[in-house]
């Protein structure tokens, strides 16, 4: 029994002290320094922030370049898949066009209207500045959803701006390194946008599920919502601007949560818009 | 014969093969999550790194693959330090059973590194959601446990054959 313990006892030192044949570092050593790391990162310790940007830097160029062969299979496999589609894609395209034409000369007088309707009441107004980026690295990993984009502090990017595909809302950023940034997706679990849904400005927060789609949550029970709303940001917390388009809400059954499908395809994003808004009284 | 084949360029990218491997799958992520198959990934620098470690670790080098690590955290968007921990626990779990072996076997190497994934996954895990408060979805962590353990067969087969080929010209 003392015996099997001291074998036990020999392979594990063995194994985590003693440096193996050419190695310059025990793995205990690394090991302990790993857990260092770690836990300078939880209090945010200077350095390891300095670390973490000068990382942040290498990597994400790096991996940019590292990508590239399979972004181009990937870019190829895409063609291919719409190369097939193409003529139901035109008839499809066709058929909202003529849907969109007729729409856009009452959208341009409910414009107008709303901003002599907003002086009226002294409501405020929203100015924003855009930034377009491209997104370096969309790795849609299992465990989070996030993109790296080419612009960084140096191009005056904030913590927090909403970043849109077109004039979709996809995610906002969260990390801000000198020329680049981390975009946090709405698909992500730790998304979580304070919503409203129309018809009935219906108010809500929207979590990402790790998939492609989100989830509403914090609905009181007694609300109903009709499928095809359309989810926008609410602008509470006064992160986002009121109005932006997110997706389009449905319940598949009584019983399960309620849904929401991105206007914005989140895993074929190739340009983003970073916006900061900031609000003005007439 | 062999002393007539080293030092030669070929060589040395033999020798450096998977090192490379490792560096590429931590940058590139290459886990063809992009096939949009649900709860479908697999965690390829745990296989690499396993099996280097068990069966010739001077091929990676704990110091490479605690960079590789950080290369991980910075790509994924974790904290600094997390994956360099994972990585180097799986290498410690490797380097028992290489203390532990005397005959190997790889089913027996599969299984045990079915424990290690978990309980690396299970710090991993831990660390994320408990110290970080990042939320994780863990039926895709599940998923990706089960499609790297099934793949550690594969690789671990194509792995071996590629060993054979570094002892037969010594590098």
């Amino acid at each position: 029994m003392a015996a099997s313990r001291d074998d036990f006892v020999i392979a594990i030192r063995s194994a985590f002290i003693k440096k193996g044949n050419k190695q310059r570092f025990s793995l205990i050593g690394l090991i302990f320094f790993s857990i260092g790391l770690l836990i300078l990162s939880k209090i945010s310790f200077p350095v390891t922030n300095y670390l973490k940007i000068t990382l942040n830097e290498i990597v994400y160029r790096s991996s940019f370049i590292v990508s590239i062969p399979e972004k181009k299979i990937q870019d190829l496999s895409n063609k291919i898949k719409d190369h097939f589609n193409v003529y139901n894609d035109y008839l499809l395209v066709k058929e909202k066009i003529k849907i969109l034409q007729s729409k856009k000369y009452n959208t341009q007088f409910l414009e107008e209207e709303n901003k002599r309707l907003k002086k009226t009441i002294n409501e405020y107004i929203y100015n924003s500045e855009e930034l377009v980026a491209k997104v370096l690295i969309d790795k849609n990993s299992p465990f989070l959803k996030s993109i790296i984009v080419n612009k960084g502090s140096k191009d005056n990017v904030k913590l927090g701006m909403a970043v849109l595909d077109q004039s979709y809302l996809v995610g906002k950023v969260v990390e801000v390194n000198y020329s680049t940034s981390r975009v946090l997706l709405i698909s992500d679990l730790n998304s979580k946008i304070p919503v409203g849904i129309e018809p009935g400005n219906i108010q809500s927060i929207l979590t990402g599920t790790g998939r492609i789609n989100g989830k509403i949550e914090y609905l009181e029970t007694d609300i109903s919502i009709e499928d095809n709303s359309i989810v926008y940001t609410s602008g509470s917390g006064g992160l986002f601007k009121p109005g932006i388009p997110i997706g389009t809400y449905y319940q598949e059954t009584e019983e399960s949560y309620e849904i929401v499908n991105f206007f914005s395809k989140l895993s074929q994003l190739t340009f983003v818009k970073l916006v900061s808004f900031d609000e003005s009284k007439n | 014969m062999s002393s007539k084949f080293k030092n030669t360029i070929g060589n040395t990218f033999l020798l450096y093969l998977p090192l490379l491997l490792l560096f590429i799958s931590v940058f590139n992520e290459f886990d063809f999550n992009y096939l949009n198959y649900q709860y479908f990934s697999f965690n390829f620098p745990f296989i690499l790194i396993f099996y280097w470690s068990l069966k010739r670790i001077e091929t990676l080098g704990y110091g490479f693959i605690f960079i590789a690590g950080m290369f991980n955290d910075a790509v994924l968007g974790f904290p600094i330090g997390i994956s360099s921990l994972t990585y180097l626990i799986i290498c410690g779990f490797a380097a028992y059973l290489r203390n532990i072996t005397l005959r190997p076997s790889l089913t027996k190497d599969w299984l045990y590194f079915l424990f290690t994934i978990l309980f690396a996954n299970s710090i991993n895990y831990f660390l994320l959601v408990l110290f970080f408060s990042i939320e994780i979805n863990y039926y895709e962590i599940l998923g990706n446990i089960i499609f790297t353990f099934l793949l550690y067969y594969i690789f671990a087969y194509i792995f071996d054959i590629y060993r054979k080929i570094l002892l037969r010209i010594k590098v």
